[in-house]
């Protein structure tokens, strides 16, 4: 596809748009091994839109947790996307109703896009054209992931009722490239494990986020 | 049943903290106590759900296929392997642990 598109913004928005069209076919395999319906599973793609937190949401349930715990992980996993959309508001100059649909696509990969051009309209064409493109192959990927996954008669045959960790790793791998975030990551998981026994399940994590919290608060 | 109205919940708050920073003054989201506090959410939250999704079931305690999967996976992640191959590594090492096991 590269050499076919001359513009390089496109091509760089397609680019990541295939990527991510990868990524949903296993977010729509995990959601209906998890136990949600293709429905569900493709209403938190088109609705939620945002990677991390339909992980989370799903991750929660499929380990037997209450769904409202789920939610809880998946909104605080959602607040990173204000930051970006602060950066973004200069950015985008979106107003009315505008800005209710760009809100949509406020995500990692479109900030990543958008921010750091030389002219504003290079910004705004790349937030949209990776809105556009993204939105499009992360619901196609989860649509065929999820269909496909329902088509089997036993997902755990091929492991993949496994493989939510290794999508929360993948997600997290990138986040890791100072000291800080490696100790705040093998703190969380060790109070996460520590917990878990005392705790109803998800509430680990609301403890987690609150200490996180807290730790930001110090002078 | 039981799931719709969690998932509808989430997906309204994920949509208004996207809206949230289209929409607040820039001093607020702007406080260093916020700029601090935010990036290091997904890092605790991601490391716990590993931790937990791999270790346990229900309120308990267990080790199985999974810790391989997951140990797996951080091979993969470790030499850049695409998201989609580092979770069909994990899958299929779960899976074929538990057919030799």
């Amino acid at each position: 596809m590269a050499p076919i598109v001359r513009n390089p913004i496109l091509r760089d928005a397609l680019g990541i748009a295939l990527a991510t069209g990868a990524y949903a076919l296993s977010f729509g395999a995990l959601s209906v091994t998890s136990g949600l319906s293709v429905v569900q599973t493709c209403v938190l793609s088109l609705v939620m839109f945002t990677g991390a937190s339909q992980f989370a949401f799903i991750g929660v349930i499929g380990s037997g947790g209450n769904p409202w715990a789920g939610a809880a992980s998946a909104a605080l996993l959602g607040t990173r996307n204000a930051l970006y959309g602060m950066r973004l508001a200069a950015i985008l100059q979106a107003r009315g109703l505008k800005r209710f649909g760009a809100a949509q696509f406020v995500i990692d990969e479109t900030t990543a896009m958008a921010i750091n051009r030389d002219a504003p309209a290079d910004s705004r064409y790349a937030y949209w054209a990776t809105a556009f493109s993204l939105f499009t192959l992360w619901n196609l990927g989860t649509l065929i992931g999820a269909l496909a996954t329902q088509a089997l008669p036993d997902p755990k045959v091929l492991g993949l009722d496994a493989a939510p960790p290794a999508a929360f790793l993948a997600l997290l791998a990138p986040r890791l490239r100072a000291r800080e975030p490696v100790a705040i990551a093998i703190a969380a998981a060790v109070i996460a494990i520590v917990l878990l026994p005392f705790l109803p399940q998800g509430v680990p994590l609301l403890v987690i986020a609150v200490l996180v919290a807290l730790t930001g608060l110090r002078p | 049943m039981t799931t719709w109205a969690p998932l509808l919940v989430a997906s309204a708050a994920c949509y208004a903290l996207k809206l949230a920073g289209l929409s607040l003054p820039r001093r607020v989201l702007e406080d260093p106590r916020i700029q601090r506090v935010v990036p290091l959410l997904p890092v605790a939250l991601l490391a716990a759900l590993i931790a937990t999704s791999t270790f346990s079931t229900g309120r308990h305690l267990v080790l199985d296929a999974r810790a391989a999967a997951l140990a797996a996976a951080a091979v993969a992640v470790v030499l850049r392997a695409p998201f989609l191959v580092v979770v069909a590594v994990a899958a299929a090492t779960a899976a074929l642990l538990r057919l030799f096991l």
